[in-house]
Formats: C-alpha cells, structure tokens, sequence
C-alpha cells in the first residue's frame, strides 16, 4: 500500500504550528517513513501535484487568499485537520474581530506611530494583486467542512503526531490530560 | 443536631448532613460535580448550570440543591456530561476568549472545565462580540471580553464596611460587570488580589500580576480541575 499524502499549510497563523511539528524531534524520521509531504511550506511545494489524504490547515482565515487556499485544500484532502487556536477560533488576528475593518486598516497605515510619518501621501494598500482583507478573521470550520480539530498555541508535538500515527494507523487516539491545551 | 442522610451519586453511596447542598455533599464523599459561577464561602446563585445533575430523574442544579434521605443523584452519564460540555462550549463562543493571549491561562476554571471535558472546538458559531476593557481602576483591569457574569466578584467582594465593589450594569445582552469608581480606588491589594482569585475567568486582573507563574507550573497544568477531590475516593472516575 502506498503511503498516505500529507498536505499542510499557514494561514492567517505564525507559523508556531508547523514549528510544533517539527518539534516532533527524532520521531520526524519515522514520520517521513509513515507519509509522503505534497504542498507543504515544509518542502516548498507550492501546488497540489496528487489528490492528498490529510490536511493540515495552521491560521485562520483573515484575507480571500486564506479562504481560496483553504478550499482548494478542501478539495484536494479526504481529511482536513484544523491546528491551532488560530484554525480553530481565529486566534490573535481575530482580535481584530471587534474593531471595524476601516478603523484597522487606518491605524496600519496611516495613523500608527511607525507609519504616521513616512507615509505622507495617506495609501492604503489596494493593488488588484493583493488579497482583500474580509471583514473579520474566520475559524476555519466557518469556511469549509473540519474533520478534527487539534487546540494549542501551539498544539503540542506529542498530540499532532499521536493524532497523526492515529489516523494513519487506525489506532485509538489517547488523550492524555497534558495534550489539550489553549495555550 | 445535625442529621445524617443518606443518597447515592452514580449508584455509590454517599452520606452527609442533611441540607448540605449537593457540590459540597459529594465533594465530602470524594466525588466531583464540576462548578463555576459556585465558590466556596459564597452562597450559591445557580446561574451558570455546569454543575446540573439529575435528582431523581429531575434536571437540577448541585449547588443549590440541598441532599435529602435516598437521593437518586446522577452525574457521570452521558446525558449529563454532554449537557455540561454543550454549556462550557457556548462560553466560549459567546465571549472573546483568547486562551493564548489571556494572563490567567492554566488558572482559569473555564478553560480547566473544557480540558477535562476534552472540547478540541466549540460545536457553535463564535459571536466575537465588541466588548471593552475598562481600565481605569487603579489596581484592576476588567476585560469584559472574557467575563463570563457569574457575579462571583459581586457576590463575594466587600471592602471593609461591607459595601460591595462590583455591581452589574446596562441590561440584556449588554449587561457588564462594573467597579465602583469610588470604592475602586480604595481597593486595598489584598482585596484587589482577591478578587482576581474570585474571578473563575481572566475578567478580573490585578496589574502587573499576569504570567506570574511560568507555563507547566500554572494550577490546572498537570492536573485536571477537580481531581483533588476525586484523589480521595479511588472507585470514582
């Protein structure tokens, strides 16, 4: 049997997910002998080249290239795994959420202290060429259909790779107390 | 004269004294029934309904139910469990709740319940309301963000004459927990200090008091909240 394809990506997230995967440490040897990496920033795939088997999506979903990613996963995945407070509930971009987009986008570029001055001519940003910001930071659950859900800033290694040899394996998935964390 | 009755919770048999109400009952006989706007010392108010069970058949709140002779509790089945875990989610996407970013993450008891209920994500939408942080008490910030109106803090704040501190105001919806800014400002630093303890969420905050305790050492890191009554009873879960 071949070996199942895995996918990830970073949304609206710092990259703290996949650095978590990586924190996996030695057992990443027995992960490269358990899954094959497609599109990935791990391996700098840029595109989906096969139909993969799981997903794993880090960020929410903050601008329409989030979202378009974030489908385009749904659509080349059976199993799509939201990691991360930032996937699962919008994490700290969704701080925003309460703040009007207007109001965001002002104090990014006009008003802040670091930009007040060397941005004299008063430019927001609009070029065709970049991703519109949506009006609020959305989990990602909230865009396309989420098979499991992985909480954690970032989720710890031991509870990705239990979740992973799970899933791969068939196995029961134990969730020892220490694993769940939002923080 | 106190009188001793007897009950049982999930069929084990449970005795105390008769018109203890059933959180503090079955913590004596090593049993947990999860709380949260619940404190010890205060009297009940049985607003936030985490610690229902059934009485009996009847759906009722632990911590305002006192026991009675030959109680039927029930409190570790499913039915139970999934009502608590379905009230702890809807918590959370009802309020601005950002675990990463808050001073009490691993002191929180919201959090704590949804570690041991093991919630990977809420079943519901999230609201992201627009609250405020008020932060012009000298000594506290109130992130009404993450207050989840226990009144736990109202309840159990007094200054020194018995006057109470915080008090709800605005209505529906939009009803917040507010300091007295009179009173507020005479906060001594055990009082402030208390009430961040009272405050079972991250709503209350005495400044420069956050990440106090470094990660892996916080209460509910190891442990989950309520194990320490349930150490006493080896039989139970």
């Amino acid at each position: 049997m071949s070996k199942p394809i895995v996918a990830t990506t970073s949304l609206a997230g710092c990259f703290g997910c996949h650095m978590s995967v990586l924190d996996i440490d030695e057992r990443i040897l027995d992960l490269i002998h358990l899954v094959e990496f497609d599109k990935s920033p791990i391996n700098d795939i840029k595109h989906f080249t096969r139909k993969c088997d799981i997903g794993l999506i880090e960020g929410g979903c903050c601008n329409s290239e989030n979202v378009h990613v974030l489908k385009d996963f749904r659509e080349n995945c059976k199993i799509l795994i939201s990691v991360g407070e930032c996937a699962i509930m919008g994490g700290l971009p969704a701080m925003r959420n309460g703040i009007p987009i207007r109001e965001c986008l002002e104090e990014a570029y006009l008003n802040g202290p670091s930009v007040k001055e060397s941005n004299q001519i008063k430019i927001i940003p609009n070029d065709p060429e970049l991703p519109i910001m949506l009006d609020k930071v959305y989990p990602c659950h909230e865009v396309v259909k989420i098979d499991y859900h992985l909480p954690g800033c970032p989720p710890r290694a031991d509870l990705i790779w239990d979740a992973l040899v799970a899933l791969i394996t068939g196995d029961e998935l134990k969730l020892p107390y220490e694993v769940i964390k939002y923080d | 004269m106190n009188q001793i009755v007897r009950f049982t919770i999930d069929g084990s048999e449970c005795m105390a004294e008769k018109g203890q109400y059933l959180v503090d009952a079955a913590k004596e006989n090593g049993i947990y029934i999860p709380t949260l706007c619940n404190y010890t010392g205060i009297k009940p108010k049985g607003s936030c309904r985490v610690c229902t069970v059934k009485v009996n058949g009847r759906l009722m709140t632990a911590c305002t139910t006192p026991v009675s002779e030959n109680m039927d509790v029930q409190n570790h089945i499913p039915e139970i469990d999934e009502l608590r875990k379905k009230i702890i989610e809807l918590f959370f996407v009802e309020g601005n709740h950002f675990c990463p970013a808050c001073e009490k993450g691993g002191n929180c008891e919201l959090q704590a319940l949804a570690y041991r209920y093991k919630i990977m994500a809420p079943r519901y939408p999230f609201a992201f309301p627009q609250r405020e942080i008020d932060a012009t008490n000298p000594k506290l910030i109130k992130d009404q963000n993450r207050c989840i109106l226990c009144k736990r803090c109202i309840r159990g704040i007094q200054d020194e004459k018995g006057r109470t501190i915080f008090a709800y105001r605005k209505r529906s919806s939009r009803v917040e927990i507010g300091i007295d800014h009179k009173l507020g400002k005479e906060l001594s630093d055990e009082t402030a200090m208390k009430a961040m303890d009272i405050c079972p969420v991250g709503a209350l905050l005495v400044r420069e008091k956050g990440f106090d305790i470094p990660i892996g050492e916080r209460k509910y890191d190891k442990a989950p909240i309520g194990s320490d009554i349930e150490e006493h009873n080896v039989s139970s879960k």
